[in-house]
């Protein structure tokens, strides 16, 4: 029986690890949901057309645009999103290594640059150049600071913690 | 800043293609199919469509996968080329489901081992993490584009509307009297130049087509596919053509190609017994040339050929104005690109020129 228009439905949600229920219309995004309802305004509202990558967040660890998806179809699954990356206030060593190069201008991008490599860390531990710029191919940086975000993700990648929990990242400091 | 808002909608989630089509039968032309989201979304929130009801196949598992399979076609002996190998049994292609993810179709062994040419295309298509999302099927029935379409509401607000949406006249071509958005699309051109055939499913039944019937060439109404039609899946038959696919566009990554060539040859004892070339974004849908074809079959595709099927397709092509990079360039780029592919696909160096 579909819903009547505009009606809300209850969804579940484990973000970062975390079970939360929302309650949403069919229209609304993944993106508005974690940015409103949820005040994880970490993830980036950028062109909320697909075209720029800011809103990328890991749908059952795969990357997935949150402006694209909407959120009744992310119902039980597992979202991680840029809040879920350091674990008891240690960053991530993607984090860690961004902060070590300085590999954000205006950082409006960072996030979703992070959850990108994040993915493709865990997929492949020691991505070449060549594999680094084809993933974050669909992530654009209006500051055009490319070079040192690579290098940022090489060298989390060159870290031997990951894709391990991080410890203490000597890089950060 | 101002949020794009989705306009109000209920979103139906069938199981099975049945209830899909059944939700299609009973909404009407109110209702619209979404499968990745990556084309229908960014229209919706530009204020393009409203539908009243959006039915969504990622739920409907038999729509997603690739497998072999025979010619979907009842009575597909006479359909086939001159170079078909004698049938072993074997299985004589492979069938793709349409709500199969881009991503899984370039990933796919049985793809990169016989069509090497749909690896490339789909490589080429948006960016990783879209083509996670979006779906074969989705890419097939991509709506076309347009500079004076796909635009925010306050942008078009100021150049008026045109008759793709609200308006009645085509900006490009205001003194025409159709609507000449391109279908931007890069496996289009390529499954079109593979003779690729799709099966199409409502609660009235299945049609069978080849894929190059699907389209016709008017940008409002680009697809043969009736409203409460399915594209259920496409067949690609393993011809062991050799072919290849270029794209151009400004950026290598993200942008909608302003020109795709596809080619697919066959070759045998030193003659082209068969061509396909087939242009991408020039029209409101996948271009064959004849002309160009017949330039190269029937003789040794050797550069003389290549270059009298190049000028067949430049002759052929007719870019408008609304696309990324300018008429005029693409149309040029029709004959370069057009030689550079039947050199690839026919294992031919670069030119030096």
């Amino acid at each position: 029986m579909p819903p009547q228009h505009g009606a809300r439905r209850t969804i579940t949600l484990a973000v970062n690890g975390r079970a939360v229920e929302v309650r949403v219309t069919a229209s609304r995004t993944l993106l508005e949901v974690l940015r409103e309802d949820l005040g994880l305004t970490g993830t980036k509202y950028g062109c909320d057309l697909g075209e720029c990558g800011a809103c990328t967040v890991l749908v059952d660890d795969e990357p997935r645009l949150a402006c694209l998806q909407l959120a009744v179809e992310a119902d039980g699954h597992r979202l991680t999103t840029v809040e879920g990356l350091a674990v008891d206030g240690t960053p991530h060593p993607l984090q860690a290594a961004f902060v070590a190069l300085g590999a954000a201008q205006c950082g409006f991008c960072t996030s979703g640059m992070l959850m990108t490599a994040k993915a493709l860390l865990d997929a492949v531990p020691d991505p070449s150049h060549e594999a680094v710029c084809e993933a974050l191919a669909g992530n654009l940086c209006r500051c055009t600071g490319y070079v040192k975000i690579i290098e940022a993700v090489r060298l989390a990648a060159a870290d031997a913690r990951v894709p391990g929990r991080p410890e203490p990242a000597e890089v950060a400091r | 800043m101002t949020v794009l808002r989705l306009p109000p909608f209920d979103l139906i989630a069938p199981r099975t293609v049945a209830e899909a089509a059944d939700a299609l039968a009973h909404h009407g032309p109110s209702a619209r199919l979404i499968a990745g989201g990556t084309d229908v979304l960014p229209n919706l929130k530009r204020g393009l469509a409203a539908p009243d009801v959006l039915v969504s196949l990622a739920g409907v598992e038999s729509l997603r996968g690739i497998r072999p399979a025979a010619d979907p076609r009842p009575s597909a002996n006479g359909l086939r080329g001159p170079t078909r190998p004698p049938s072993t049994g074997a299985p004589e292609g492979i069938t793709i489901g349409a709500a199969t993810r881009l991503n899984r179709l370039m990933a796919d062994p049985a793809v990169c081992q016989s069509f090497p040419v749909i690896r490339e295309a789909v490589s080429q298509i948006a960016t990783p993490t879209l083509r996670r999302m979006g779906t074969v099927g989705g890419n097939l029935c991509l709506d076309t584009r347009c500079t004076y379409y796909n635009r925010p509401a306050l942008w078009r607000e100021g150049a008026g509307d045109c008759m793709k949406h609200e308006g009645d006249v085509c900006r490009v071509a205001p003194g025409g009297e159709r609507c000449w958005a391109t279908l931007s699309a890069d496996l289009p051109p390529v499954l079109v130049a593979l003779d690729a055939v799709v099966r199409l499913t409502s609660a009235r039944g299945d049609r069978v087509l080849a894929l190059g019937d699907l389209y016709r060439d008017d940008g409002l109404t680009h697809l043969t596919l009736a409203p409460d039609e399915i594209l259920a899946e496409v067949w690609v038959p393993v011809w062991g053509s050799r072919a290849a696919f270029l794209k151009l566009r400004p950026r290598c990554a993200v942008d909608f190609a302003s020109l795709g060539v596809a080619v697919a040859v066959d070759v045998a004892d030193g003659i082209c017994r068969r061509a396909r070339i087939v242009l991408g974004a020039v029209a409101s849908h996948p271009l064959r040339v004849p002309a160009a074809e017949a330039a190269l079959c029937d003789r040794a595709p050797d550069a003389t050929a290549i270059r009298a099927a190049a000028d067949a397709a430049y002759d052929a092509a007719r870019p408008m104005d609304n696309a990324d990079q300018p008429p005029a360039y693409r149309r040029q780029m029709v004959r370069v690109m057009v030689a550079r592919a039947l050199r690839a696909a026919l294992g031919q160096p670069p030119s030096t020129r």
